[in-house]
């Protein structure tokens, strides 16, 4: 009877969560939330941060779609809940060893620690729009990409942005479905970012005119739809449904675009005092590399792959190693929030299986 | 039939059912990318004689989807072949190719 009791006793403490390293690379949102869980489990947490500061593209963020949440205020929501996990700023993973059921993981600062389950969270990098050379960012003198705008909403200074724009452009996709950049998937958070910059674009310069040149805008989720409804109605945003072929620049250092009003089949023109290109998801530089060293599945683009795209998107194809977030594909930011905690509830399951 | 003194305009319903598939087909044999374009307009935003004609390959296709063979023509028969559009096209139709191909199977005079 006292055996039964204490063998339940054990059972409900989940010792093996005391006696476990979790490692988490990558302190973006997903990496911070499943630290966050896993930390509040009783496992002894490690995240490992490459830049020198936590927060990812969050922390450049100004505010959220669809409701215009502010970015810093997730931010410290999130960050509240990772008091007592050790962290490393400035740090990346040198290498990798398996001894019997345990990883031994060894940092750029010389550190090294034991780990029976390792998340793998290192996200996304935007695409870079000067490769995209006939858009002219970095050439002409008015062209943006989405994550200077949000720097301009956050500090208010760039100087690429005129006094009082009379006309202000957005072209979608730039990166994204597109071969001859090398990526043919969609980055699934651009149209919405787009009409939520759109908005906020014309709140600042409500004088200004805008439009936003698509070729399917793509809002699935709960609420985009009503914000493309505002966007349109509120804010008189211009949707004209073709991608722009070429940005050259006049002699005042305006930019004119060319694209084809597909609903009406005429070519159209337009002069903008600026142009915001919708940088898409590619995937994060150092994913490579990690992938090298864990020898984990990567597809065509360098995203990594899970166990399969439904069941098991969580799960490597190496035992105790897990993903969560942007690094296996473009993801909006609930839905990186969700996967580090259903990480966080595999690596538990897993750790528990192999008491 | 009795006339009754007028008659129905035809009507201007784009009608699948009566879609000559040979000659598309023959085109999707030929030029398996024609399947890929997603109507972005891309091809016609840089059209080199789009400005002053209406020449669309977008558009050509679309109507050749549709059956309209007529139609079609009229947006490819100003094409210079400058090849433009190929270096645009974000799916990497070679478009070019594709316009030479259109012309073979449709015999443009």
């Amino acid at each position: 009877m006292k055996t039964d009791l204490y063998k339940n006793y054990i059972k409900n403490a989940n010792t093996h969560r005391m006696n476990n390293n979790v490692i988490i690379i990558g302190g973006g949102p997903s990496g911070l939330e499943a630290s966050a869980q896993l930390h509040k489990m009783g496992y002894k947490v490690f995240l490992i941060e490459k830049d020198s500061q936590l927060g990812g593209h969050l922390a450049k963020w100004d505010r959220l779609f669809p409701d215009s949440i502010e970015a810093k205020s997730i931010l410290e929501n999130i960050l509240e809940n990772i008091n007592g996990v050790k962290y490393f700023l400035n740090t990346e993973v040198e290498s990798i060893t398996l001894l019997d059921k345990e990883y031994n993981v060894i940092l750029s600062n010389g550190t090294t620690i034991p780990a029976t389950a390792i998340l793998v969270a290192c996200g996304f990098d935007l695409f870079p729009a000067e490769k995209k050379e006939e858009y002219g960012y970095g050439i002409y003198d008015h062209v943006i990409t989405n994550a200077d705008l949000e720097n301009w909403f956050k500090t208010g200074l760039d100087d690429r942005i005129v006094k009082n724009p009379k006309r202000i452009g957005f072209v979608h996709c730039v990166g994204s479905r597109d071969e001859k950049a090398g990526n043919r998937y969609c980055s699934k958070v651009c149209c919405a970012t787009a009409v939520k910059q759109a908005c906020e674009v014309k709140e600042a310069f409500p004088d200004a005119e805008v439009f936003c040149f698509y070729m399917d805008l793509r809002m699935f989720g709960k609420g985009y739809e009503e914000l493309y409804l505002k966007a349109q109605k509120d804010y008189g945003v211009r949707f004209i449904r073709g991608r722009v072929s070429e940005v050259a620049e006049n002699i005042d250092k305006q930019l004119v675009i060319k694209a084809e009003d597909t609903l009406s089949g005429k070519p159209v023109k337009v002069t903008l005092d600026l142009l915001v290109l919708m940088a898409g998801m590619k995937n994060c530089v150092s994913s490579a590399k990690i992938a090298n060293l864990f020898s984990l599945k990567t597809d065509e683009y360098g995203f990594f792959t899970g166990k399969d795209s439904i069941y098991k998107l969580q799960y490597s194809n190496k035992e105790g190693i897990f993903h969560a977030g942007a690094c296996t594909g473009p993801k909006t930011l609930p839905e990186s929030l969700h996967e580090a905690r259903a990480a966080a509830l595999a690596i538990d399951n897993y750790i528990k299986s192999l008491e | 039939m009795t006339g009754f003194g007028y008659s129905l305009t035809p009507s201007s319903r784009i009608n699948l059912d009566d879609k000559d598939k040979e000659k598309w087909n023959k085109l999707i044999d030929l030029e398996p990318d024609v399947l890929k374009c997603m109507a972005c307009g891309s091809c016609t935003a840089s059209c080199t004689a789009g400005i002053f004609t209406k020449t669309s390959l977008r558009s050509a296709i679309l109507y050749l989807q549709n059956g309209q063979e007529k139609q079609a023509m009229e947006y490819v028969k100003s094409c210079l072949l400058c090849g433009k559009c190929f270096m645009v096209c974000p799916r990497a139709i070679n478009t070019r190719h594709l316009l030479l191909s259109i012309s073979k199977i449709y015999t443009l005079k």
